[in-house]
């Protein structure tokens, strides 16, 4: 039987229509994924990198910021995250698809490079951990205009090994800087297993080292993940400084399409995966708690998929960029 | 015109550009109490406070990653680079980042960002402290390579790379600092990023170089002209985008040319100068284009004899003019 909005509220911490809104991001974005898996099986996308299992994180993250206003300076997994913020499934379409319209870069880099400047996130480009200090350039530029603006940046454990995320944490952390370095422990970095990245267990011991709180969520609890987000960011905003953000998230598909994750993990583990993945049980919980009702949703899921079969009808007959726009944007055409 | 040294032209520049915008801030090892090592930024800490004017951590990618994510967010900042040699650290957030930013968001966003940074030798400075690697970046589109030689440029090319929309590496020789002065008016004005220019116009053979070796070129060319030999000397000012009109006139006009600089030959502006006449000026040549610069050693010894085997002097800038002269 369905609680009543006082119950829901009292339980999950949070209202029903937060809590609904969110499992609605999270599903759009997996099911924006595998339909890029399937474009890319079908040979009509080269390439696909895929946020399966990382999206309660980055779903509460986006759910938390006010997009246009807060900067993000994302890395390659962050499809929900650019979705919540106000991206579409047809940008990343047109993207994978290398159409003139990708409003990331126009199909001129490899897809789930992100960046858009309407909603301030930052465009990134493929080596890995650069984007850290360019987030903690934002927090300090906002600081500097006494902004109360908050800037998200985002890696995987395996680009804490860069020497960017010292450098980053460090002067955010001297400065105060309203950043949240939010780290997805999905415990691969392609092949290498976190063992092999480093030492210790949590990532989030090292801010410690920097003098800032240093969280650990539970990645495939989207409830958890959203407190802790509310929390940082609030934390961010205030002028308290940065916060560093470890969610343990799987990582229920191969690192990209070139990449076959059965070669390097057994079958079992990546059943196991298969069964904490936070999409269903999220679903679980809300069906548990009455915010989702017998056939919601399903109801959400016709919905979404219409949506991407209109976002791929159109996107497959946008135009290819001309081979004469190559020399574009080299430099200011216009000196500004 | 009031006399100033090289050194006070570029904090002129910075400054004024400083009090008319306050988007400009520096971030830089040492910049502020002390006014950095070499004393560019001297002063500018107390006009204009520790936010605008910050001492940064040892650590050059951050230099120059923080200042690309202020660029973005709306500052213009500079960051400055204590030393070329120590460069590398930041190469990946120059070189993959800054210079690619425009190209690879197709035009959405861009790095208003300048990053200055000292380089030469003659110094005493041994093998980490007198480095010219300027070539490694003027091999890069969407960076803008400036290298001024005067106290003139100093000043006027500061401002305009920190009123221009993309990065701009604005490289300082070390010995112009102070060794150099020149008359530098009061007030704003530019000098444009894109442009060689024609310091001193002769009929026989055309010098291009940059940097400290402008004078080197200049010093070694009135030699020449004591025995009626008349050199026009061309400062190339900008690496990146290299002037190729200019090259081409004076090139084309004396028919032989000499090209000066600190670095090492292989695969360096010289080798692209090269290049560009022997592309567009076959037909005016009246001698082997040639080239006078370092040896093909990893970097500039310490000990004098060594130092001195390495620089590149005006007593060495003559003996090749005179060869060309004789051909």
């Amino acid at each position: 039987m369905a609680m009543t909005r006082t119950e829901t509220k009292a339980r999950a911490g949070l209202d029903a229509e937060t809590l609904r809104l969110m499992y609605r991001h999270m599903l759009r974005s997996r099911l924006l994924d595998e339909r890029l898996w399937v474009l890319n099986r079908q040979g009509r996308a080269p390439f696909w990198i895929s946020a399966e299992g990382h999206e309660a994180v980055q779903v509460a993250f986006g759910m938390n910021l006010k997009p246009k206003y807060d900067w993000v300076a994302p890395y390659y997994r962050d499809l929900a995250l650019t979705l919540v913020l106000g991206m579409t499934p047809k940008d990343h379409i047109l993207s994978v698809l290398q159409r003139a319209a990708d409003p990331n870069s126009g199909g001129r880099q490899m897809p789930a490079h992100y960046g858009c400047r309407r909603l301030n996130i930052i465009t990134t480009g493929s080596p890995v951990g650069t984007q850290l200090l360019h987030a903690t350039g934002i927090a300090l530029a906002s600081r500097m205009r006494g902004e109360d603006a908050v800037t998200l940046t985002s890696i995987g454990e395996g680009g804490t090994s860069e020497g960017d995320f010292h450098e980053a944490m460090n002067f955010a952390a001297i400065h105060k800087l309203a950043v949240i370095f939010l780290v997805e422990n999905n415990g691969f970095a392609i092949s290498v297993p976190w063992q092999k990245q480093m030492p210790t267990e949590d990532v989030a011991d090292r801010a410690k080292g920097y003098g800032i709180p240093g969280v650990i969520v539970d990645g495939c609890d989207a409830i958890a993940c959203y407190r802790t987000a509310r929390e940082a960011v609030k934390r961010a905003r205030r002028g308290d400084g940065p916060t560093l953000v470890e969610a343990k998230v799987l990582r229920l598909t191969s690192h990209s399409s070139d990449d076959d994750q059965r070669r390097y993990r057994t079958a079992a583990d990546l059943e196991a995966d298969k069964e904490r993945d936070s999409l269903h049980r999220f679903k679980a919980t809300l069906e548990e708690l009455g915010v989702l009702h017998q056939g919601d949703a399903e109801e959400m899921r016709s919905e979404l998929v219409l949506e991407l079969d209109r976002a791929t009808e159109e996107a497959e007959v946008s135009p290819f960029p001309s081979a004469d726009t190559a020399m574009l944007h080299v430099y200011s055409e216009t000196g500004d | 015109m009031p006399q100033k040294s090289y050194i006070e032209a570029i904090r002129d520049g910075i400054r004024e550009e400083m009090r008319r915008d306050e988007r400009v801030m520096i971030l830089g090892e040492d910049v502020g109490a002390k006014g950095g090592v070499f004393g560019v930024t001297e002063g500018l800490q107390k006009e204009f406070g520790e936010w605008r004017v910050l001492d940064s951590p040892l650590a050059e990618s951050l230099i120059v990653g923080v200042a690309i994510g202020a660029a973005m967010n709306g500052l213009r900042p500079i960051a400055e680079i204590q030393f070329q040699d120590f460069i590398m650290p930041a190469v990946d957030q120059i070189i993959s980042e800054a210079a690619k930013i425009r190209y690879r968001s197709n035009g959405d966003w861009n790095v208003p960002m300048v990053l200055r940074s000292p380089f030469g030798g003659g110094v005493h400075g041994a093998l980490y402290h007198s480095q010219s690697i300027e070539a490694i970046f003027a091999h890069i589109p969407g960076l803008r390579v400036v290298v001024p030689s005067n106290p003139y440029d100093a000043k006027g090319m500061i401002v305009a790379a920190l009123r221009d929309p993309d990065p701009v590496l604005y490289f300082e020789h070390k010995r112009c600092y102070r060794a150099i002065k020149g008359e530098v008016p009061d007030g704003e004005y530019t000098v444009p990023l894109d442009r060689a220019r024609v310091v001193r116009e002769g009929q026989d053979i055309a010098i291009f170089s940059y940097g400290m070796m402008v004078h080197a070129s200049l010093e070694a060319g009135d030699r020449l002209a004591a025995d009626g030999f008349s050199c026009e000397v061309v400062d190339l000012r900008s690496l990146r985008p290299i002037d190729r009109t200019a090259i081409v006139a004076s090139a084309s006009k004396c028919g032989k040319v000499l090209i000066v600089q600190e670095a090492n030959l292989a695969v360096s502006v010289a080798s692209e100068v090269a290049a560009i006449i022997a592309e567009d000026c076959f037909d005016s040549l009246d001698a082997p284009v040639m080239r006078l610069g370092g040896p093909e050693i990893p970097a500039m010894p310490f000990s004098p004899p060594l130092e001195q085997f390495y620089l590149v002097t005006p007593d060495k800038v003559e003996a090749k003019l005179r060869e060309l002269a004789a051909y």
